[in-house]
């Protein structure tokens, strides 16, 4: 494939995903905003794609793999800190009251 | 791994974000959707560490216990009314992590012969632009937020001309980049203006808008991730990135709608001036105001039949989220019909009230949106307004000279009672007067709102 195809190409896909996430979003209520936006925010995270890509390059120099090093560090804090947060607040919303409390004091150890 | 096999497995992994987003339309599934998304993530890596041609291996691995140990520990211990700083300090570190890339990307193909194409250099450009105004601004919200440094806007004389002319020259360095004339440490200036410039474009913003900031960052880094993409000529990056850009604006501009504002005038408005006008102004008028005991509301709220609770983030500051949960149990034994009406802007960033009141136990069928909350004050009894002022003020409705005029508002003037726990008569967090506090249908019951909660519970109990 030439270059300006797969350019066409993934613009072709930047703007159905744009119609896609509209779609999608406007169907999310206002109550689960926040959990969206943390979502969203753990889904940006795919960005560690790019930066294991950097960072597992092969015969580079130090200025990349320190560069691809921080960049999965950061990368690997968005991922897993945006699921593991949606998750916790997901798990809050309840039709109605559960069996028993939740215990977050021992489940987040303080 | 073949090239084609990688493909198609980040196609699973396309799919399986947008089933996250597919199944966030209701909260019955929401939790497994996020799983779906979190184990397609997973699909990702994994992936990605097949590929053909990768070294490092252990470098990432470590790399990757850092910033996952970082992001785990950070997110199991985040209160919720932490929230909006937590998403701010995720939304930043992808920010960051893209702008980086795209410079790494840059090191990698300059010293081939001939230049990158246009289209690579662009995508190298925007997300260094984009990516460092993200991290950056997000890093400034985050320090708000967590009251780091002032919640107040920051402004100076000439502000606005300073940020206009440090983002055009970034601009203009990022043209010359695209231009051919590509130089390393043109990118490195562009990258470090890039991130002076969303310092400088979220410190004059007040800790009230954030909300808005925060989808638009989150915005921000979307787009920059789906930059990051194009560079590296990879769909799942392009994809998710702007399934992301997409959900950050749609929310940015239903913020704006409910506060009644043009982005335009969040961003650039500092909020902070309009309203230590308007307080003053106010600070003459008066009327008279009725008080009451806990005694009095309990009796109300007792042999009412249906109450709606309006919260305000001043409900959260005091953490009386719970006391208020316990409060409508002792009513609904009694065969009262309880609700909670929320406005989109309770809180600091779009449903957060939402969450807080989830974490109270409060069961989500009882969290009314506003269209939905509206039509029913006119069949409640009684309307309990706790830690919340702005959203209930009549002026937005009526009062042309108001600043808030034109803001959608909870009508809880069209309930036959209206309590409004407060302090004292001080104007709120806005420092808007509010005639609903001199309204005949209205009783203040003064003091601290938790203290004030207990006591209702305790004499709602004693009936």
């Amino acid at each position: 494939m030439s270059h300006t195809t797969l350019l066409v190409f993934e613009v072709t896909i930047l703007v159905l995903a744009i119609f896609l996430g509209f779609e999608v979003i406007a169907k999310v209520p206002a109550m689960l905003h926040t959990p969206l936006m943390s979502g969203t925010n753990a889904i940006h995270g795919i960005v560690i794609v790019g930066a294991m890509l950097v960072l597992g390059l092969p015969h580079k120099g130090p200025f990349t793999w320190a560069v691809g090093f921080i960049a999965v560090v950061l990368a690997s804090a968005n991922v897993v800190g945006g699921f593991v947060v949606t998750d916790r607040m997901l798990q809050m919303f309840r039709k109605r009251e559960p069996a028993k409390k939740p215990d977050d004091a021992s489940k987040n150890g303080n | 791994m073949g090239v084609n096999a990688t493909n198609l497995l980040y196609l699973v992994t396309i799919v399986t974000f947008i089933l996250a987003l597919r199944f966030l339309s209701n909260p019955a599934h929401a939790r497994r959707g996020n799983q779906i998304g979190a184990a397609g993530m997973l699909v990702a890596i994994a992936v990605t560490f097949a590929k053909s041609g990768m070294t490092d291996y252990w470098a990432i691995a470590v790399a990757m216990v850092i910033g996952g140990g970082f992001g785990a520990v950070a997110a199991r211990k985040v209160k919720m009314t932490a929230m909006p700083q937590m998403v701010a300090l995720f939304n930043g570190v992808g920010g960051g992590a893209a702008a980086l890339v795209s410079l790494a990307e840059l090191h990698r193909i300059l010293p081939d012969p001939g230049r990158p194409k246009i289209d690579i250099g662009l995508a190298i450009v925007l997300s260094a632009l984009i990516g460092s105004i993200s991290f950056a601004g997000s890093m400034i919200a985050f320090a708000k937020l967590q009251e780091l440094i002032g919640g107040r806007p920051i402004t100076y004389a000439g502000q606005q001309f300073v940020n206009a002319a440090l983002f055009l020259a970034c601009a203009a360095a990022g043209l010359a980049l695209v231009a051919g004339w590509q130089h390393e440490w043109l990118l490195w200036a562009l990258v470090g203006g890039a991130a002076l410039f969303g310092i400088l474009f979220v410190l004059p913003i007040g800790g009230a808008d954030m909300p808005v900031v925060i989808s638009l960052l989150n915005a921000f880094t979307g787009l920059a991730a789906a930059a990051t993409g194009f560079e590296l000529e990879s769909n799942v990056l392009i994809v998710s990135g702007m399934l992301v850009g997409a959900s950050g604006t749609l929310l940015t501009m239903l913020m704006g709608r409910a506060m009644n504002r043009s982005i335009t005038n969040v961003l650039f408005g500092a909020f902070g001036k309009v309203t230590e006008q308007a307080a003053a102004v106010a600070a003459g008028e008066g009327g008279n105001v009725r008080s009451a005991t806990t005694e009095d509301v309990a009796v109300m709220l007792a042999y009412a039949h249906k109450v709606v609770f309006v919260p305000g983030y001043g409900l959260a500051v005091a953490q009386a989220q719970h006391d208020v949960r316990a409060l409508a149990d002792l009513l609904e034994a009694k065969g009262v019909e309880v609700t909670y009406a929320i406005h989109p802007v309770a809180g600091r960033m779009p449903g957060h009230m939402n969450v807080l009141l989830a974490e109270a136990n409060v069961p989500y069928p009882q969290l009314k949106e506003m269209d939905e909350a509206n039509p029913e004050f006119s069949r409640t009894d009684v309307a309990v307004v706790v830690g919340a002022n702005d959203v209930v003020n009549p002026d937005a409705r009526s009062n042309q000279g108001s600043p808030i005029y034109g803001m959608p508002i909870l009508n809880v003037d069209d309930a036959q009672t209206v309590v409004v726990l407060k302090r004292s008569m001080n104007p709120g967090f806005a420092g808007i007067e509010n005639p609903l506090f001199y309204n005949p249908k209205t009783v203040m019951l003064f003091g601290d709102a938790k203290e004030s909660i207990v006591k209702l519970a305790h004499d709602v109990k004693n009936l």
